[in-house]
Parts: structure tokens; sequence; C-alpha cells
């Protein structure tokens, strides 16, 4: 594969190239039976889901009736219809808000202050914080959700009992702020455990020097601090986008309830293609957020291959 | 260069392939083993000990796997029956078996919602219950014993598809302490939807009590369909589904979306929360079962399984369940505007059980099927936890030993309805099912029945759908 990328298509000094290339000296069958398995793997795991989901998306393949045992190849009308439909662009609408609030603002931030918070703190205090912000990223979600519904319980959850708002419908009422703080909940410490290998990266001698010409802590965070750690804020902001843009844990919370008002796009697919038994749409609708991720991963590409130029 | 990598191509696809073929090589049929050689038989339903459905599982369980296995063992096969047990909502229950029978999986034996007969068996999921079963099938005893009505309940395009496992039917529940409190009769009937409207600005006067739940919105599914909607449906004289075409923005729907709004919007007679609720409808079991729910329209289910205060049985038990519940048919809007112009109407559907054609053991599956549907089945199913069975035989010996079960079969079936058994049902039922939620949530009745209206004919067609 990377031979055909770096060499000239075409071009007559090609072999030549690929002999020096093979700094192995396997040989291209036996470098083939080495990699074999694995493109075995890629194929099955990878590659057949892929091109299956593109085919799926093509038909009107669902769950159950008539379509089920004879899909028909539909085109583009899946596409045409997922885009033209409302609740798509809703449900793409609450997705972005659910990235922005409860990943990129409240998981790096949340995450980055508490790292920043507890960099000089040494001893059991540390471990202790660091024990409890881990323990929520290390129980499993499903376990984690039951958590926060007994905790946002309408008639008998504890939150309502510390604040004394019986019976407020937190889930209800308040639907996708509940699951912003739940997914911050659950992620923060992946955010605060990549700032805090960060921070300590950061050498001593430039904060020390900062500080002698009297920099203030904020002066110190924007001239020494993210300047030296901006690859891996770029890295943390890249990773938890993705991952929040494509979590589904919060269907165990409201189950993209209620009336749709917690329904982003992994849940719309769900809801979709599983329960609605729009296997065909669904698989469209999967493409299209594949593609969104694919932008989303290319733009961090861009930006940090100029970082890297400069 | 392009000679290479269209070599590659070609060399990984190959590979693929095989691969893949070793996967197709481990996932084949196995063997067909002897008849009376070691087989293993395999019932799912949607039912589980300490939970769901409880009173059936138990049944399996203890009774049908032991007693089976020892019937084959006199017949001189080595036969084990082994129960899948599951305990989740409908809606999740059959996406799992829809996914099982697509995958050419699942139990031998699967218990399934009349209504899903339709669409499964046009997916090709299950087959006539003869092809599967074989020529034992049609000769079958039981058959005599089931009412042609009930066999309807799982059956599809004249073919029977699976064995029904008993009839039910829809009535109103009611607190008769709550009732008491309020100044109300123990012994309720009221006439029209008024007469149930009344009743519950009465309880309103209680402290802490919901006067009346109606079941709305989506996240309930098809119970908000089959226990609210349709039977108010058929009591502004309508039906789901008449003369070939569907219900669509017709007076007598704006009828029954106005009465929810009249119950949960403009006079706050039900809890609107709560119908949003994800686990609304088991939330709303446990309220009536701890007296602060007035009125609720359930079915049969309900007394029997959910409140049963049999220990085991039910989910929300009430101790004193005979003697603080009372029940009454649901009245039409006013007299005589039901459906066939009666006074009273309901709803009832039938669950029953299918056989997976992918079965190893098809005759050997509908043995165990027939087992579980004979007489002697149902009276050991009915030890303490008594339900309408199928099998006229059986309901005559038993059902009047249980006052509410000998009323809903006395009084409701010959006035019940029943759902389409149309592939297209559960799609619309959804498209329902939103149209009630969106009532409670505040949209106007105009608007909630227009989209449902929209919804339907995007799914039927819209010469298929009547109103405007």
């Amino acid at each position: 594969m990377t031979t055909s990328t770096t060499t000239p298509a075409g071009s007559a000094i090609a072999p030549r190239r690929r002999r020096a290339d093979d700094v192995a000296g396997l040989g291209k069958v036996r470098a083939g039976i080495f990699v074999a398995p694995a493109l075995i793997l890629i194929g099955i795991f990878l590659l057949f889901p892929a091109v299956w989901t593109i085919w799926l998306g093509m038909t009107d393949y669902r769950l159950t009736g008539l379509q089920a045992a004879s899909p028909e190849f539909v085109g583009l009308d899946n596409y045409v219809e997922a885009l033209t439909d409302p609740s798509f662009w809703n449900s793409l609408w609450l997705t972005l808000v659910f990235v922005l609030f409860s990943g990129i603002i409240g998981q790096t931030l949340i995450g980055f202050g508490l790292a920043w918070s507890v960099r000089n703190i040494h001893g059991w205090t540390k471990g202790l914080i660091e024990g409890l912000v881990l323990a929520a990223w290390v129980i499993p979600a499903s376990v984690a959700s039951f958590l926060w519904l007994v905790l946002l319980d309408r008639r008998s959850g504890t939150i309502n009992g510390l604040l004394g708002t019986e019976g407020a419908a937190w889930l209800i009422d308040h639907p996708m702020e509940s699951i912003i703080i739940f997914n911050i909940w659950v992620g923060t410490a992946f955010s605060m455990q990549l700032f805090s290998s960060a921070l300590s990266a950061v050498p001593p001698s430039q904060i020390e020097s900062a500080k002698m010409v009297g920099a203030s802590g904020w002066q110190q965070l924007r001239d020494v601090i993210v300047p030296n750690i901006k690859g891996h804020i770029l890295t943390n902001t890249l990773l938890i986008t993705l991952w929040t843009f494509n979590t589904f844990t919060p269907y165990l919370v409201t189950a993209g309830g209620p009336n749709g008002k917690t329904e982003i796009l992994s849940v719309y697919i769900y809801e979709t293609a599983i329960p609605g038994g729009q296997l065909g749409l669904g698989a469209a609708i999967s493409l299209i957020m594949l593609l969104i991720n694919l932008v989303i991963a290319l733009a961090y590409v861009r930006v940090s291959k100029g970082r890297n130029k400069r | 260069m392009i000679h290479h990598s269209k070599r590659r191509a070609l060399a990984a696809f190959a590979v693929a392939t095989a691969g893949a073929l070793v996967f197709a090589g481990c996932s084949g049929e196995a063997p067909e083993a002897p008849e009376d050689g070691p087989v293993t038989l395999t019932i799912t339903a949607n039912a589980i000990t300490g939970g769901k459905n409880a009173a059936e599982a138990d049944w399996i369980a203890d009774w049908v796997v032991p007693e089976f296995e020892a019937a084959m063992k006199e017949d001189g096969k080595d036969v084990t029956v082994e129960f899948e047990p599951q305990g989740v909502d409908d809606e999740n229950y059959k996406t799992k078996i829809a996914l099982d029978l697509q995958s050419g999986e699942g139990a031998d034996i699967i218990g399934m919602d009349g209504i899903w007969v339709g669409e499964f068996a046009e997916a090709g999921y299950i087959k006539p219950l003869a092809e599967v079963g074989g020529d034992s099938v049609d000769a079958w005893e039981g058959w005599e014993q089931i009412p042609e009505a009930v066999q309807g309940a799982l059956s599809f395009d004249d073919e029977r598809y699976g064995v029904p496992q008993g009839a039910d039917g829809r009535v109103l529940y009611y607190n008769k302490d709550l009732f008491e409190q309020a100044g109300l009769p123990a012994d309720w009937q009221p006439e029209s939807w008024d007469d149930v409207l009344d009743a519950a600005r009465d309880l309103k006067k209680l402290d802490g009590v919901t006067p009346i739940q109606l079941n709305a919105g989506t996240a309930m599914g098809e119970a908000t369909t089959m226990q609210g909607l349709l039977p108010l449906l058929a009591g502004t004289g309508e039906q789901v589904y008449e003369d070939g075409k569907w219900v669509g923005d017709t007076d007598g729907l704006n009828d029954v979306l106005d009465l929810y709004k009249t119950i949960y919007v403009d006079e706050g007679l039900g809890d609107a929360v709560l119908q949003q609720e994800a686990a609304g409808r088991d939330t709303s079991f446990q309220l009536f079962a701890s007296n602060q729910i007035g009125i609720l329209l359930e079915g049969d289910y309900f007394w029997r399984s959910v409140i049963n205060p049999e220990e085991g049985v039910g989910t929300a038990p009430m101790a004193n369940r005979d003697d603080v519940v009372g029940y009454t048919k649901i009245p039409a809007m006013k007299s005589g505007s039901g459906v066939d112009d009666q006074d009273f109407v309901s709803m009832s559907g039938g669950t029953g059980r299918v056989l997976n054609p992918n079965s190893d053991h098809a005759e050997l599956a509908w043995e165990l099927l027939a087992f579980m549907n004979s007489a002697d089945a149902y009276e050991a199913r009915n030890a303490g936890t008594l339900a309408i069975t199928p099998r006229t035989d059986v309901n005559d010996e038993m059902l009047a030993d249980d006052p509410m079960l000998t009323y809903v079969s006395e009084e409701v079936l010959p006035i019940t309805a029943y759902r389409p058994p149309l592939a297209a049902y559960p799609q619309v039922s959804t498209a329902l099912q939103q149209a009630t939620l969106d009532v409670v949530s505040g949209t106007s009745v105009a608007d909630a029945a227009g989209a449902y209206a929209d919804a339907a004919k995007d799914i039927v067609g819209d010469d298929a759908v009547s109103g405007g």
C-alpha cells in the first residue's frame, strides 16, 4: 500500500525504487503472506461492514414485513429522505449542542481545570481527587446511567432530596442539560489525565522565568503553559469531539426522549433502524454520520499539519 | 502499476472471500440429529421469574420443561427443553426476536404478540404452522376447542402461524377506597366519557391522587394504542381500519385527542409528565397499587398479573386487590355512539407461540407446542394465576373461580374489537402514539391530528387513509 503512494505513478524507475524500499528483503509474496492475516481481519470487520452499510443505505430494507424478505434498490432515496427530514436536522443540531457543551466546553475545560488545580498538590489529596474522577470513567456506562437515573428520579431522586425540589422531573423538563452533565461526569477523567501529563511536561525553567519577571497566574497560563501544550489540546479536542459525537450512552438515561428532545444522531439512527425497523434509512444516516466524522478528522489533520510546519 | 494494484486487490479479495467462507463454515447447519437421539428444544417468551409475566415463566420452567421431558422419556426419546426467559419492554422483545429470526437463529418455540404475525410472516421469518410442524399440526385435537376468532389472533392471510395463548379484554379499573373518599359509588358504571370525567373531577379533590391515567405517548409503545387510543376510538364509532382504509384526520380521532387534551392539558386530571417518562407504564402500575391513581384503563393482564397478590406473580402486587380494585366496562363517548351502535366498547388482542422455521427439530418442537396447549397444561398454568385460555373446555371448567375474568369473558369479549392483522398496523400504531404524545405535550388537537394523517399517508399511501 505505502509503495503505491510514495512512488510516482507509471514511472519507469519504479522497480528499482521498490527494491530499495524492500528493507526486510522478504519479497512481495512472502511479505503478502505476513500481512494476510491482518488484511483478512480488516476485510471482514472493517471493509465488509462498510460496503454492506453503503449497499444497505441504497435499499428500502426493513426489519420486518415485505421489505425484509425482498428489499428493493432505491438509489439515493434514503439520503434524500434523511436530508429533507426536519427530524434529521433537529437531531444533528442536538448533537452539535451536545458535543459543544458536554465535550468541548465541559470535558475539556473542566478536565483542564482539574489538572491545573491539582498540579501542585501532592500526596493523598491528589490521589483522592484523581481517583474520584477516574472512578466515573472506569464505571461501566450502563451502571453509571442507572446511578444517574436514581439521582434524577422524579419521585424519590437524590437530587430532589438534596435540593428540596420534590417532584421536579429533571429528565423530562431539562433532558438535554441532564445528558450534558451526565456525559461531562462520565468523560472528564480522560481530559484530566491527558492534561495532567501535559502539564508535567512543561519545562519548569520557563515557568520559573515567567514567575521571576512577575507574570500573574493567568499570564503564565496564556504565555507559557498553553503554547507548550497546544498539541495536547488539539489531540484532546479531536478525540473528545469524535467520541462525544458518536456516543450512545445518553440513550441509557433518557432513551432519546421526551419526544425526541435528546435524540442525538447515534440515538436517532438506532431509533430509526432498530425499533423503527427502517434498516435501509438507518444505514444511509450512518453513512452521513461517518462523513461528518471524516470532516472533523480531516480538519484536525489540517490544523495539526499547519502547526508542525510552523 | 495499475496491473499490480489490480492483482493486489484481487488477492485481497480472494483472501477475504476465503476468510468469509471459513466463517460461513463455522455457522453452517449442524448435521440433523436423529429425532430420538439427544435433542435440545428451546422456548423463549417475554416472561421471567420474579419479573414480567412471572407466572408464565414459572409455569414453563417448573411444569412444561420437566413434564415434557418426562413424557418424552416414556416414549424412549432423550429430549432436553431449555427456557430462555426475557423480561423487557415488548418493543425490545420484538426487536430481539426479529433479529434472531432474521439471522436464522432463535428458539424453537417463540412467544409473540398476535399483531406481529403479519409483518413477521411477510418478512418470511415465520411460516404457516402446518408447513413447519408437519402433518400432525392440522390433526391436533386442540383446534376444535379454540374458537375461530381466537385462532385469528395468530393467523395471517387465512393461515395459522401459531397457537394462541389466551384472549384478553380491556376495562376501566378504579380504586374503590379513593372513590369512597371522593364520595363516589363503589359500584361504578359510567355511561359516557363525561361520566368518567366527572368522576375524575371529584377524585381531583383528594390530596396526592392522580384522578385518571390514560395511556399516551410513544415511550410505552403499543400500550398507548391498545389501552388508550383504540378503545376510545371505538367509542366514537370508528375503527383504526375500516372498509380498506386506515383512520385519518377524522371526527372520531379528533374527539379522542380532545379527550386527551381535557385530561392532561386543560384540566390536569392526569399526570402528563408520567406519560413521557421512559418507565411510565410501570410507574403507573406502582402508583395505582399504592392508591395514588384513581382510574386506569388496562387489560385483564393488569388484574391477573401486575397487581395479583399471589406470591411472586405481580410486579406491583396489591394484597387487598379483590376488595379495593373495581372494574367496569369502557363506555362509548355517548350511549350508543360506539362501533355497531354499542354503549360499551373494548379492544382485544392475543398473544401466542409460533414455531421457528429454522428449527432443526421442527416436528418435535410442534409436539412440545401442542403439549403446552393441552388441557392439562392450561390447568397447570391456571393454578393460582388464572387467565382466560383459548380453549373453551378449560375456560368452562376454570373461569368460574375468578369473577374478574368471568366478567371479561362474559361481558367484555362479546363487545370487543380487534386490531387489523395487517403488516402496516405497527407503523400506523406508532404514528397514533405520536399524536397522543403531541397533544399531551401541548400541541393543538388539529395540528396533532393533521400530522398523524400525513404520517399515515406516508405509510400506507394517500388512497388508503380516510378523513381529511
